[in-house]
């Protein structure tokens, strides 16, 4: 059971505000779907590795050689704030 | 300080490789424009994907090595999952379970004198975020302005099991990892941001808090000492230690507290699934046979093959650039001598000017060692021509002997010298002869007065002293 | 139909043919485009008609998904959070097309970071059905099968995370294919779950699919998963005889559509007639497929669309007095539709200390047992059939505000994303006006026999001749 807290403490590490009013609405929804995924409780897994990827590759590796880099302008030029060649980032603290 | 327990995490880039850890973006971005070192890759724009560099892998294997850690069979990578503006994809790739390497450990000279074993727990690799840069202090700037040209430098980091005891065990510690890493050509220390250390410092029986990012080692000592001093006033007054991260100001040489929330560091780890599992158990036996000979192997060699007391052994194994600068002198001139040159006067002379070995010649040394094996300089005249030539005053050592007339005074004319000096001190033979040890030193000096101070001194008492008894 | 095409417009019609199809976008009220490359799209086709070039898609124009990365062109996901986003570089699958040749004219609308079987939580408006414009296009690629469908493209590209190729090309009545995970490069295509995307190409035909497939599959350095590409159209326009088609029992019955069931039924029996065989078969973790799926797809969404932060690219408008955690947080809260922000919190909850075990782990379990049926299945037959989707297209606005239901339209499509193996969907019947789509699977790898069967099939039916009547 997910509680109001929970969601809370999920939205700050999600970095995503929710509003107050919003919360008790995905209370109840995170719970309708939690109690769905619910279902993956039946299945005996024991014994049974987990798949992180379904392709078999080993060993895939790109050799260390020095390759031309985007310029300065094409690094920033989505930037949405910027200063001197640096992206603006609101203050730390 | 056997009530202080200090761990350390050191974030090591791997700056003698060519391109980054998951692009081929040049890893020279020092001295560069901000954001010209990157792409799409490393810039963590959507739709990028990350390439893993192979000789990366190679260097964290040797490092392993050279630290006495198993490298373990099989290992992969892992996203470190949290925000902050220099992390553009808001996850690391990283390490986590399957490291590259564990179960190491480093020996170092203790507080006490000792030898001590410090456990390393792992070395495993991930990738450098950006670099932030506060328009003022962090705890006060109104805005930051972020560079991510060292975004995605391979770094590898090694973690120390809480094993050291005080804040220049920490630096003993650092300085020796930090000579073997330099030793294996895969790491350049000077270059700024090559070691960042992240310390976890705790008194016994109190939590635990973290400094993190500390740049240097003189840092890592201050800051280490900073915290001793916070938690032991803290526990003074009964207040319990936060567990929290705390960051070293530099120039005001305190820790300040960034992240206050306790336990929400949940990094919510899982495997990368755009990097596959990489085995490298066969690499091991290849990569250990590269190994170069390591400061304590080293060392021992030294004092064996070249009959050097330990401390001068250790003294000139510290660096990798030392030894070898040691070895071509010793090659060609008395290694004993050549060693009490180098490890005490030399690098006296150098770290006094903060200067790198490189600044000296080595057949320069040969020829002042040369030169005081046949006499013909005195040991103040030696020392005259190292000064000379690191300030950049003179040409080689014999042009310097010749223009400053450094030349030793011949026996003659100093045999010549002590007769007249004894002849003249009447006075002084007599308060010699009564008992008076020190009245040597007046005929010593009048005698140096007579070479103009081209004499050896020692060689001028012991002549003094035997002339003076036999009259 | 490209072939045709091809041959067409080699007669100096490519300006005129693709004007023509602005201008049909133009009056089109099916809102499939977001963004149109106008100018530079006919510029191209200017030049092609001056000199035709020789390569496999030479002068035919093609549509793209919003989250592949286009050089030059904005790359938004459907999402406000990425507005005004122009990538500095181009997906691997866009280079590989532009070096045959092809012309691309535009990005096409989608589900919000393609997270949706609708293409109603786009943040520009949901695309339109074709064959009834008051129902859904299927999703998330919507917009590249609905103008293909609706003959404003010839055709697209989309890509499928747990269906979103293969439901639209069976809503819209047109071919699509989610090839064998690795396949086809990811390298530019905007994440939503990694370990589960492929892109592919969405036609009027199965050789059109063969044609785009031979151009965009193979093996592309940058995409750590890639795999060497097989041969599409040289065996394309063999016979069934003797293929084992199975049936999966746990395809068919309670919460099929009757008429759905019908069809895909009557499509067996053709391929029966063309001399293939079929028996039942089962999948028995069937079921749980569709928790496993979003489970694992929104754990990856948490992660994969944590790099959205206004920091480096688009949605920041608010005032900058706030620290960045927060300034973040209400970024994301404002250029995050709703169906992501509930995706990206769950994920990050499934991700979370205490419960990564219970959620992703147990999940990630479920998914080897998934595959494992796929595998045991493939020992005894060639191909696998089922409907595409378990009911014909939606109503706009039916099913958006309970998310489960719309989730259940999945059950189908997932399975072979956590397999990792090849499917397409082609046209096989109507409900109605409303298409209706035949799924045929293969092992990994086998897309040459998939698209064999998807050819001998459509060359003995008409469905892949009736167009919708679009005012």
């Amino acid at each position: 059971m997910i509680t109001k807290e929970d969601v809370e403490h999920i939205s700050w590490l999600a970095s995503i505000k929710i509003e107050d009013e919003e919360k008790d609405e995905f209370v109840e929804q995170f719970n309708s779907i939690l109690e769905y995924f619910h279902q993956l409780d039946e299945v005996d897994t024991d014994g049974v590795e987990p798949t992180y990827r379904v392709v078999d590759l080993a060993n895939i590796f790109r050799e260390d050689v020095a390759s031309k880099s985007l310029t300065q302008e094409e690094a920033l030029k989505n930037a949405p704030r910027r200063e001197n060649g640096y992206f603006k980032s609101p203050r730390i603290v | 300080m056997d009530d202080v327990i200090i761990g350390l995490e050191i974030h090591l880039q791997l700056n003698c490789l060519q391109s980054k850890m998951f692009c081929g973006c040049s890893t020279a971005y020092q001295n560069s424009e901000p954001n010209t070192h990157t792409c799409p890759v490393c810039l963590g724009l959507p739709g990028s994907l990350p390439v893993l560099n192979r000789k990366a892998v190679e260097c964290g294997i040797k490092v392993g090595l050279a630290l006495n850690c198993t490298i373990e069979e099989e290992t992969l990578f892992y996203r470190k999952n949290y925000y902050y503006p220099d992390l553009p994809k808001g996850f690391q790739i990283s390490q986590y379970d399957f490291p590259l390497a564990t179960r190491g450990h480093i020996m170092i000279l203790g507080d006490d004198g000792a030898e001590r074993n410090i456990c390393i727990n792992r070395a495993h690799m991930e990738e450098d975020p950006g670099r932030l840069v506060h328009a003022g202090t962090i705890d006060k700037a109104k805005y930051t302005m972020v560079d991510y040209n060292r975004c995605g430098m391979p770094l590898l980091e090694v973690v120390t099991e809480p094993d050291l005891c005080s804040p220049k065990e920490a630096r003993t510690f650092l300085d020796k990892l930090k000579s073997i890493l330099e030793y294996l050509d895969v790491f350049d220390g000077s270059l700024e941001g090559s070691m960042r250390v992240d310390a976890n410092i705790s008194l016994k029986g109190g939590d635990r808090s973290e400094v993190k990012n500390i740049s240097g080692f003189k840092g890592v000592e201050k800051a280490l000492s900073y915290e001793i001093t916070r938690q032991k006033n803290l526990q003074r007054r009964n207040i319990k230690v936060v567990q929290e991260t705390r960051h070293f100001d530099e120039l005001r040489n305190v820790t300040v507290s960034i992240r206050s929330k306790v336990g929400a560091h949940d990094y919510r780890y899982y495997p990368e699934s755009d990097l596959v599992t990489l085995h490298i158990a066969s690499w091991v036996p290849g990569i250990r046979a590269t190994l170069p000979e390591l400061p304590d192997t080293k060392r021992e060699r030294f004092v064996k093959q070249y009959a050097l007391a330990d401390d001068h052994a250790k003294s000139l194994t510290s660096e990798i650039k030392l030894a070898n600068f040691y070895e071509a002198v010793a090659a060609r001139a008395a290694p004993k001598l050549a060693a009490v040159w180098i490890a005490d006067v030399l690098k006296g002379e150098l770290n006094y000017r903060n200067l790198g070995i490189d600044e000296f010649r080595p057949d320069h040394m040969v020829d002042i060692v040369q030169m005081l094996e046949r006499s013909e300089i005195t040991e103040d005249g030696a020392v005259e021509i190292i000064r000379t030539i690191l300030d950049k005053k003179g040409g080689s050592p014999e042009e310097i002997v010749q223009s400053m007339g450094l030349g030793k005074a011949e026996d003659d004319a100093v045999q010549k010298a002590v007769r007249e000096a004894v002849a003249e001190s009447a006075a002084a033979v007599a308060d010699y002869k009564a008992g008076s040890e020190r009245a040597l030193n007046f005929i010593v000096g009048l005698v140096m007065k007579k070479t103009r101070g081209k004499a050896s001194p020692g060689e001028v008492h012991d002549l003094v002293k035997s002339e003076v008894e036999k009259s | 139909m490209l072939t045709e095409l091809k041959a067409r417009l080699r007669a100096g019609t490519a300006e005129e043919y693709l004007c023509r199809l602005f201008e049909k976008i133009e009056k089109s009220s099916l809102n499939a485009f977001t963004t149109l490359a106008r100018e530079t799209a006919i510029e191209q086709a200017r030049q092609f008609d001056k000199n035709p070039g020789q390569g496999l898609m030479a002068g035919v124009p093609i549509a793209i998904k919003e989250c592949i990365s286009t050089k030059g062109i904005e790359t938004n996901c459907s999402s406000r959070i990425l507005q005004g986003y122009v990538p500095p570089y181009d997906a691997h699958v866009v280079e590989r097309l532009k070096a045959e040749g092809a012309i691309i004219m535009g990005k096409t609308n989608m589900d919000e970071f393609a997270m949706g079987s609708s293409t109603e939580t786009s943040a520009f408006g949901p695309t339109k059905n074709p064959w009834d414009q008051t129902c859904v296009p299927g999703g998330s690629s919507g917009g590249s099968a609905a103008c293909v469908a609706g003959g404003e493209a010839p055709c697209a590209l989309g890509s499928d995370t747990g269906g979103s190729v293969r439901c639209p090309a069976s809503f819209c009545g047109i071919v699509g294919l989610k090839p064998t995970y690795g396949l086809v490069s990811r390298f530019g295509l905007v994440a939503y779950a990694n370990s589960l995307e492929q892109i592919g190409p969405l036609t009027h035909t199965v050789e059109d699919t063969a044609l785009l497939m031979e151009i965009i599959a193979g093996h592309d350095w940058r995409d750590t998963t890639s795999a060497e590409k097989g041969s599409y159209l040289a065996g394309l326009k063999g016979d069934v005889r003797g293929l084992k088609i199975g049936i999966p029992k746990e395809y068919f019955g309670e919460g099929v559509n009757k008429e759905v069931e019908k069809a895909v039924w009557d499509a067996v029996y053709v391929l029966e007639n063309l001399g293939a065989k079929w028996q039942e078969v089962s999948l028995p973790h069937t079921r749980y497929a569709l928790a496993a799926y979003y489970v694992i797809a929104m754990s990856e969404a948490s992660s994969n669309l944590a790099r959205f932060d206004g920091l480096r690219y688009g949605l920041r408008q608010l005032g900058e007095d706030k620290d960045w955690h927060t300034t973040f947080s209400e970024i994301r809260a404002k250029g995050f539709g709703p169906e992501v922000k509930k995706r990206i919190l769950l994920g990050t909850y499934a991700l979370s200390a205490g419960y990564y075990g219970r959620y992703y782990l147990k999940a990630l379990k479920v998914r080897t047992l998934i595959k494992e049926d796929f595998q045991r299945a493939f020992k005894d037959v060639d191909l696998l059939a089922s409907p595409t989707m378990p009911i014909p297209a939606f109503k706009i606005g039916e099913r958006i505000n309970d998310p489960l239901s719309l989730y259940m339209a999945d059950v189908f499509t997932v399975p072979i994303n956590l397999a990792g193996v090849p499917a397409v969907s082609v046209p096989c019947g109507f409900a109605g006006r409303l298409p209706i789509g035949l799924q045929l699977m293969g092992p990994h790898f086998g897309e040459a026999t998939v698209l064999r069967a998807a050819h001998a099939f459509e060359a003995a039916t008409p469905f892949h001749e009736r167009t919708p009547e679009v005012v």
